[in-house]
């Protein structure tokens, strides 16, 4: 690459230079790497973990799905079916139950937060909120602990399909959720202006922020400059290439389902391929208070069941899934009393989320519900817990501890412990 | 009534000797006093004074929405050293030229408190976004005070929707919050919107850390009881063209008007019995009849009633102008969440009470306040100020944050005429548009969304490579950076308004620098050098803050 660029009045050359090589021209190097390391995609799989979320916003009713309670009063009228794994789901979920080897369904999930905002921050994040701190979210710790372990990786490490995810609180906005819609189309990507111009003008605003950062001292400042240089990397990187989920095969396409939620699966299952550590999938429409049963019978359940299930298959076809975490929850259940609109509101007590992939164990109900899914009946299990073990399920550490900023030391997933079940 | 309000603040009327003083209200030296006591008891010494041109920045932003032109910055310096803050908020508050863009700002600003971001946007939606600002924009231009605001959107009945017949802008905000799951919604965003009482979660069962217990939830919630809202759809269709808020007769959950109970269900199952009562423990008669008692009006009258709507409304415009609320989250008041200034607050919302809620005068009292007018800067003196982290904010600087889209979308227009010519709604339109690409739902009944306008990589991709960046670095003719390239006596005077435009200060050396590199670069071609300069620029940390 030729830089087409004079040296500024009164600056040496290489004083020059090295204000470049912070800004923009390291990227250069990275690049190269980068071209290399899309070709290896099989090898890396091989090397790196990743996890894909399925977050199902609104609070879906597990008691529906995963953990039916026929012939008891809160039941509801959908029947139970065998599985390729050691226990029963629903049968409006028929393709999923042949991919239960390697699913287990926690049933004994017992938390507190039944209200959307609080549960989908607790959910995501091993803590319950608190207004003094902001707690880094899954996928924010996760790019975090496995980004050193991927130099190469150019993509952002934390990509949210189709939804919004949680944030990256302490840890900074270097490591936000990269939000894109399921089609995988980013908006604003491309420039059209001459490669040593942008460069240039990279320059220049790298003069602006570097000057602003050291006048204010304050860290909203600090955190732009590494946004851009993500943006940048961005930019110019051929590993965007895993976006474009429209050059998949079309049956491809469609096992998956057309639909934002399946076209958005087949997206994250492109991005892991190319050493993406995070992608959470949202599928929202759970906040069934009204008419709940035939809502999941005419719509959610076939829409998750076809997508879900082709991922599932596709990650096992591909030898993707011992190194791929899959997680399936939603802010809390629902109540097992089905209200006077036939619909079933927030309730956290008990209910269930699904986990597979990685080293962690499929085909297993771990822990019961009561015989009509009120209370849990064995040992009760937290966001924390969950977390945990899907970190270690990862290969991540939570025994590390990080200290935010006002010197508050954090365990990573608030400290839980590890589902044995499930190792 | 008088601007200056007589029993607590005259405690701080000695104070003024000094002539040049005088002009200032009491308002401002019981701000500067109670939060330099603060100082003191943390033993942190402040910021330095902001610059002129960086407050004056700061201050278009934060009261009309959007950065000042070169021309404004250059009338705000010109005015008399002492005075010419005072002078610009006068200015920017009363003077006609800035009436509809104060107007507009702050319509926005509340459009987005009360029905969101997207609140109105999908279609078959009962919301009309263009009523809810066009009534809010009618409110801020005539500065209708702030009891009077709240009063009307509580108790607003009529159509959502411009040019229909019982036309009421005000209806807008609970129009799609009455009929789903017998109000809820109404209740608990009415509460904590108002008077910041978060009781989403009571609606189920106590609440386990502030004093509200579900039965409270329900006897707010019969306030709603009687409204509802009517869809009217487009003639031989049934696409709805516009929604109607009404009051009518509620007969209660036991059929009976003259009594008109509801019921709600306890978390072991039993059910309990609700009527209208108010949190401090009002209770109305409980006749559903319209005739006898309009819930909606009652409960406005006991809002207004509440000094948690003082405190809710000055706690809010507090934190929209220094970054941080007295509270975490701002509309959270109660005993269980602490204020960082109790003291301060509270006098605070009484002084703004007895202006007879004229939001100007609570504006000026803060933008001419010391911790509004500090510099920018975290240093070591005041190392613990640091409310990003969890402390509590000491406002002894200024705390850096992020513009709003809406602020940003602004000002690009201001600064560069980059939108395209057209009526008021055509223009709206498009930047709706523009702001729509950075709202994300939950998928919640509860309509919960949130912004990737948040400093993340969607926004600097925007601000790199969008249409609006387009736009404002367009070099053809007449466009911003033509015109520019063709006034004033000198590259360097160019360069110099370009940095006055966009970040109210002058180059420094280093930026000199680059400019005269990237104009050599440019083949001498001084309009792609400046074009070049004004896309850093508006891409730098210092244009997307406020500082």
């Amino acid at each position: 690459m030729t830089m087409n660029w004079q040296t500024p009045t009164g600056m040496t050359r290489r004083h020059f230079m090295q204000h470049l090589a912070g800004s923009s021209a390291a990227v250069t190097a990275s690049m190269t790497m980068g071209n290399a390391l899309y070709a290896n995609a099989e090898e890396l799989k091989k090397n790196h973990k990743s996890a894909i979320l399925l977050w199902m916003g609104g609070g879906p009713a597990t008691i529906d799905i995963w953990d039916l309670k026929p012939g008891a009063a809160t039941g509801g009228p959908f029947r139970p079916i065998s599985t390729s794994g050691d226990l029963q789901i629903c049968e409006h979920m028929p393709m999923v139950a042949q991919q239960m080897h390697n699913l287990s369904v926690v049933r004994s999930m017992s938390t507190r937060e039944a209200d959307h905002n609080r549960g989908r921050y607790y959910m995501h994040t091993g803590f319950v909120p608190n207004p003094n701190i902001e707690h880094p979210s899954y996928g924010s710790v996760i790019a975090h602990e496995t980004l050193d372990q991927r130099p190469e990786l150019e993509i952002p490490p934390f990509v949210s399909i189709g939804g919004a995810s949680a944030g990256p609180g302490f840890l900074g906005m270097a490591w936000a959720p990269f939000s894109v819609t399921s089609n995988g189309r980013i908006r604003n990507l491309e420039m059209k202006l001459e490669d040593s111009r942008l460069r240039e003008r990279m320059y220049a605003l790298e003069m602006i922020e570097t000057g602003f950062a050291k006048r204010t001292r304050d860290v909203p400042a600090f955190e732009h400059a590494k946004v851009l240089k993500k943006t940048f990397d961005l930019m110019t990187s051929s590993q965007m290439e895993a976006f474009r989920v429209e050059k998949e095969p079309e049956e491809v396409k469609e096992r998956y389902g057309t639909d934002g939620f399946g076209q958005g699966c087949l997206l994250a299952r492109r991005l892991v391929e190319s050493g993406v550590p995070f992608v959470e999938v949202d599928l929202g429409g759970w906040d069934n208070h009204n008419g709940i049963h035939n809502i999941l019978k005419d719509n959610k359940l076939p829409q998750l069941d076809r997508a879900m299930s082709a991922l599932m298959e596709d990650l096992e076809q591909r030898e993707l899934i011992k190194d791929t975490v899959v997680i399936w929850m939603g802010e809390f259940g629902r109540t097992p009393r089905i209200n006077q609109n036939a619909g079933r509101d927030h309730f956290a007590r008990a209910w269930s989320c699904v986990v597979g992939g990685g080293d962690l164990k499929g085909g297993l109900a771990v822990g019961a519900t009561n015989s009509d899914g009120t209370a849990v009946d064995t040992e009760p299990f937290s966001s924390e817990d969950l977390m945990t073990t899907v970190c270690k399920g990862l290969g991540i550490s939570t025994e590390k501890t990080y200290t935010s900023k006002n010197g508050r030391p954090m365990k990573i997933a608030g400290g839980g412990k590890i589902i044995s079940e499930l190792v | 009534m008088s601007r200056f309000a007589p029993i607590a603040l005259a405690a701080f009327l000695p104070l003024f000797a000094d002539a040049a003083d005088l002009v200032k209200p009491p308002q401002v030296a019981m701000i500067d006093q109670m939060i330099e006591q603060g100082w003191d008891s943390f033993e942190i010494k402040p910021a330095a004074v902001a610059e002129d041109e960086q407050w004056c920045r700061r201050v278009f932003l934060d009261i009309i929405g959007r950065i000042p032109t070169g021309e404004e910055l250059g009338e705000f310096m010109e005015g008399s050293r002492h005075d010419r803050r005072r002078e610009l908020v006068e200015r920017l508050l009363h003077d006609d030229r800035y009436t509809e863009e104060y107007a507009g700002h702050w319509s926005t600003v509340w459009t987005n408190i009360l029905i969101g971001r997207s609140g109105g946007n999908e279609r078959g939606s009962m919301i009309s976004r263009d009523g809810m600002q066009k009534y809010l924009r009618d409110s801020f231009a005539r500065n209708k005070p702030y009891d009077t605001l709240v009063r009307e959107l509580v108790t607003a009945s009529g159509s959502t929707k411009p040019g229909t017949e019982n036309f009421n802008g005000a209806v807008n905000f609970l129009v799609d919050k009455v009929n789903e799951e017998k109000a809820v919604l109404a209740t608990s965003s009415t509460s904590r919107i108002f008077l910041g009482q978060q009781v989403q979660c009571t609606q189920c069962h106590n609440h386990p850390f502030n004093q509200w217990k579900q039965q409270m939830f329900w006897e707010f919630n019969s306030f709603f009881r009687q409204t509802r809202s009517l869809r009217r759809f487009v003639d031989g269709t049934r696409d709805i063209d516009h929604a109607e808020l009404i009051d009518q007769d509620f007969a209660g959950e036991a059929n009976q008007a003259e009594d008109a109970l509801i019921f709600y269900e306890l978390r072991n199952g039993l059910t309990k019995v609700a009527y209208p009562v108010f949190t401090d423990g009002t209770e109305i008669p409980k006749s559903g009849f319209v005739s006898d008692v309009n819930r909606r009006e009652e409960l406005a009258t006991l809002m207004l009633d509440s000094e948690y709507l003082d405190k809710m409304v000055v706690n809010r415009m507090w934190s929209m102008f220094l970054g941080f609320g007295f509270t975490k989250p701002v509309d959270d008041l109660g005993p269980h969440n602490p204020a960082s200034h109790p003291e301060l607050l509270a006098e605070l919302a009484k002084a703004f009470r007895a202006s007879s809620y004229n939001l100007k005068d609570l504006i000026t009292w803060i933008t001419l306040s010391r911790p509004y007018g500090l510099a920018p800067v975290l240093g070591t003196s005041n190392e613990i100020d640091d409310p990003s982290i969890g402390e509590m904010p000491k406002f002894s600087r200024f705390y850096l944050r992020q513009m709003s889209a809406e602020q940003l979308y602004q000002s690009m227009i201001a600064a560069t005429d980059a939108a395209s010519s057209g009526s008021y709604e055509q223009q709206e339109q498009e930047r709706r548009k523009w702001l729509s690409q950075f709202v994300v739902a939950f998928g919640t009944d509860e309509g919960d969304e949130a912004t990737t306008f948040n400093g993340s990589i969607p926004q600097a991709l925007m601000l790199f490579n969008g249409d609006l960046t387009k736009k404002a670095t367009n070099t053809g003719r007449g466009a911003y950076i033509d015109r520019l390239a063709s006034s004033g006596k000198s590259p360097v005077e160019r360069l110099n308004y370009l940095f006055m435009n966009g970040l109210a200060r002058r180059p420094t050396v280093n930026e000199k620098k680059v400019a005269s590199a990237l104009l050599r670069s440019r083949g001498g071609d001084e309009k792609e050098m400046l074009q070049d300069m004004w896309w850093a620029i508006l891409n730098s940390n210092e244009f997307i803050m406020q500082h």
